[in-house]
């Protein structure tokens, strides 16, 4: 219990606030590993941000949620070594003081801001509630409190946030009154995991500098998780990268980023594409495979006694690709790149507009031609967990294309090895189901899918954007290759400026529904002229680092 | 190639899809008959229902009579009476009245044993038949997104009518026959499956795969057979066994009000209703159907529970 003025006790500068020691987290038996963290030794100082970094699978979380004591009973359990919080052994801690701690002296925020509120309560009373919980404040004291803290987050209007209900606002907002909600009573620790990734790229900026500003404000240590390479040079002073289970590598940011020792760490850093684009040979200009003019979708809520809303989710959109060529489309959330794919692929009806293959216009197509016209245009979606029909085996997802086309099974199926040989998949794996494959091999199998087709244009709507980064740079190479090897158009649409860089010859960048700049990869990443790209680019994490330029150098 | 594959991805690219190839492994080597059979409350229920199956299909040979019989000289026996009767070569045997005779002297035990016939036939007929046509209206709602606002008003509509009272209305309109009480029992329940169809393929059809599909030109009625109507298969069996349970249970108090299948066929309900007027004195004409419908019901039930534990992944417990 924090007392009514909630005096932070009094620290010994220079001593860690937290100390992991050895810790061993066992994972249940039948698992592909005995331990999902396996005899790991971190220590966070005060007013010091760790980040833990590592793929997917390497034990980050697990990590985090040992320390919260928020283990999933009766199937992780730590077995070995300490979790010292100032000097308080937190493995040997009772449910109740564990529970008296956080939000005290330990916080945590989360990935996804939207479902760790409570959807019910208003932002207000879910902070007021850790306050009537862990002190014994007034009515009164609490509510300047909680306007303080909201406040301190740089919330506008305070008094109108702590009204409002988690729906009502935007995720950036959501993961600003997390951060209060963490803050509010001063912790020694701040436990961050992944707190940007389901943010776009200009509020994660924004929110990292938060986090930033608030920890020295109130001389919190921060263990902060993440994949993102970008995060880590943007926010961290040390790093740890994990594999497995296990720290491959603990050290001071610029020594781990920029002369890794492990060769792991090597791998995972040279992965991590640069913002630098890659200098392309000049092409000779080709005939435009896909053209759209002015191609507009307009959603119209018609309300029944109530006014109508209309979204323009994609309005008066110019954008050429000709063969052998990757055009990137980047933007936020909500900036209409999906919408404009999905038009093109023709998943929805364009509102007007023209989308032209060659001279036929996919946008006014009817039936027939349309089923013509589909095989020429073919995409590849983010998810490599769902754009797999889980119950057909991958085989039957791939000649399930040209079949519809009128191809003889056996034609088919000979392809269908063919191609599982291109993307780098032993073909005789055809039979096996999409649960029997990896993210990054699943993505491969889409992009088989999309090739037994014979398009001229390849979709890649956020294909990688799913993908671990040593995972990605493959996928993104095979991508490349294809390119080459069939003379693709690729349409590339992502919000990862780096990955665009690293694949795009010319790129669009969409802002609310327009396309408010086009040009070259290299002229709109070295010289961007609208503002919105300029700012985008601005808010791109460890902007100045060059990972993948500077190691690939080295080799 | 695949050695191209070994060298190109990183290690742990390569130990994550062996594990996720043997866990796949471990769960295929229990397929889904093995799954069901290691279910406690599938093995309840489904023995209980064969045994009916049984019971209904060997009726004849069960040591009953003609249940329809009428002997007046043994009216309003007790369980366990005895007497002499004519079986079916004249002669005269000794038989056991298990269950006692009703009002008209009537075996019960006859009775109940041929009633056995008429509820199973209604609770599967209808659970078939709601399912088939829900599931043909309700994919066509689903998918079809002109028709959905269409459908799912006559759907409103066919809810809004209680279905005891469509019943009754029915058979006095085109008599108490079989047919006529399958069809009333099951229009009420058609809103039910189709909703429940209707919902799953709105979110299926959202699915990259079901996309991907689209884009790879698949004609929409193979793309409704193979990428949305297995998704389907799981839940509609379990409402199916919920709406088989709920038609037994209607049948019976539709023949109970004497709504439902003429009074001479032997049915659970008409039993019962026919022994409603002496129960306090002799209340085996109402126990023995009662017990039996009881038994049949909840075996349904906990059948329906058992197979929605196994096959709706979502409320699966973790293997």
């Amino acid at each position: 219990m924090v007392g009514g003025t909630a005096k932070r006790p009094p620290r010994p500068t220079g001593e860690a606030v937290l100390e992991i020691d050895g810790l061993s987290v066992a994972l249940p038996k039948g698992a592909d590993r005995e331990h999902a963290v396996d005899n790991i030794s971190v220590s966070v100082a005060p007013k010091e941000i760790v980040c833990l970094v590592g793929e997917s699978g390497s034990g980050k979380s697990v990590t985090a949620f040992s320390v919260m004591g928020l283990l999933p009973k009766g199937q992780l359990a730590p077995v070995a070594g300490r979790i010292m919080l100032q000097g308080e052994d937190l493995l040997q801690a009772s449910e109740a003081r564990l529970r008296d701690l956080r939000c005290t002296r330990m916080s945590m925020i989360f990935q996804e801001p939207m479902t760790a509120l409570n959807p019910v309560m208003s932002c207000g009373n879910q902070i007021d509630e850790v306050l009537r919980t862990h002190t014994t404040m007034s009515q009164a004291e609490r509510q300047t409190r909680i306007l303080d803290i909201l406040e301190q987050v740089h919330l506008p209007e305070p008094p109108r946030m702590a009204a409002s209900y988690p729906h009502q606002l935007s995720g950036g907002q959501r993961q600003r009154i997390m951060i209060a909600m963490a803050l509010v009573l001063d912790p020694v620790l701040l436990i961050a995991d992944e707190p940007t990734t389901a943010l776009d790229v200009t509020t994660q900026a924004q929110i990292l500098r938060l986090i930033r500003e608030l920890q020295e404000r109130h001389d919190a240590g921060v263990l902060f998780i993440t994949h993102d390479f970008g995060v880590v040079a943007e926010v961290a002073d040390k790093v740890a990268v994990m594999q497995w289970g296990r720290i491959v590598e603990f050290g001071d940011v610029h020594q781990v980023l920029t002369d890794p020792r492990e060769p792991y760490t090597r791998m995972l850093v040279s992965s991590v594409p640069s913002m630098k684009p890659k200098l392309r040979g000049a092409r000779e200009p080709a005939a435009y495979i896909l053209q759209t003019k002015a191609l507009s979708k307009t959603y119209v809520d018609r309300g029944f006694l109530r006014k109508s809303t209309v979204v323009e989710a994609a309005k008066d959109v110019d954008l050429q690709v000709s063969r052998g060529e990757t055009v990137g489309i980047v933007g936020e959330s909500g900036s209409g790149k999906t919408t404009v794919a999905r038009c093109i692929v023709r998943l929805i009806d364009p509102t007007s507009g023209d989308i032209m293959i060659d001279h036929y216009n996919i946008a006014t197509a009817k039936r027939g031609e349309l089923h013509d016209l589909r095989r020429r245009v073919q995409i590849v979606f983010q998810d490599p967990y769902r754009s797999l029909n889980p119950r057909r085996t991958v085989g039957a997802s791939i000649i399930e294309g040209p079949m519809n086309y009128g191809q003889r099974r056996a034609d088919a199926e000979s392809r269908a090895r063919e191609l599982m040989d291109l993307v780098h998949l032993d073909p005789s794996s055809l039979d096996r189901y999409p649960h029997q494959f990896s993210g990054g091999q699943r993505q491969r199998i889409c992009i088989a899918r999309a090739l037994a087709m014979g398009p001229d244009l390849l979709i890649a709507d956020e294909a990688v954007s799913a993908l671990d980064v040593s995972v990605q740079a493959q996928v993104l190479r095979l991508l490349d290759d294809i390119r080459n090897e069939f003379n693709l158009a690729v349409l590339f649409i992502t919000h990862d400026l780096r990955v665009a860089a690293q694949i795009c010859d010319r790129v669009l960048v969409m802002h609310k529904g327009e396309v408010v700049e086009q040009g070259t990869a290299h002229q709109v990443f070295s010289n961007p002229r609208h503002a919105y790209s300029r700012a985008l680019l601005d808010a791109a994490p460890g902007k100045d680092w060059e990972f993948g330029e500077l190691l690939n150098a080295e080799r | 190639m695949s050695q191209a594959d070994k060298t190109d991805a990183p290690l742990d690219v390569q130990i994550e899809a062996d594990a996720a190839s043997q866990a796949a492994a471990s769960v295929r080597q229990l397929n889904l008959a093995q799954r069901l059979l290691r279910h406690r409350s599938v093995i309840f229920g489904g023995i209980i229902m064969i045994v009916m199956l049984l019971i209904s299909m060997a009726a004849p040979y069960l040591g009953t009579i003609d249940p329809a019989y009428i002997d007046p000289t043994n009216r309003n026996k007790k369980p366990g009476y005895e007497a002499m009767v004519q079986d079916q070569y004249d002669k005269e045997i000794q038989r056991t009245y298990w269950m006692g005779t009703d009002a008209l002297g009537r075996d019960i035990y006859s009775r109940v044993i041929y009633g056995t016939r008429i509820s199973l036939v209604v609770g599967l007929a209808v659970a078939a038949l709601s399912v088939a046509v829900g599931l043909a209206i309700g994919l066509l709602a689903g998918y079809v997104r002109w028709l959905d606002s269409v459908i799912m008003r006559v759907m409103d509509g066919l809810m809004a009518i209680p279905g005891i009272l469509l019943a009754i209305g029915l058979v006095s309109l085109s008599g108490a026959t079989i047919t006529t009480v399958i069809v009333a029992i099951m229009v009420p329940e058609i809103p039910r499956v189709v909703r429940l169809v209707r919902s799953i393929v709105l979110s299926i059809r959202e699915e990259p795969y079901v996309e991907a599909a689209v884009a790879i030109g698949t004609p929409l009625l193979k793309l409704l057979a193979r990428h949305i109507l297995p998704n389907t298969m799981a839940p509609l069996i379990v409402q199916g066994s919920y709406v088989c349970a709920s038609a037994i249970l209607v049948e019976a108090i539709l023949s109970f009000l004497g709504a439902g299948i003429s009074p001479e066929t032997p049915t659970w309900g008409n039993i019962m209703a026919e022994g409603r007027v002496f129960f306090r004195i002799l209340p085996h004409n109402i126990f023995f159907p009662g017990v039996f419908l009881a038994v049949t019901v909840l075996a349904v039930n906990v059948l329906g529970d058992g197979l929605r534990d196994t096959l709706d992944p979502r409320l699966a417990k973790r293997i």
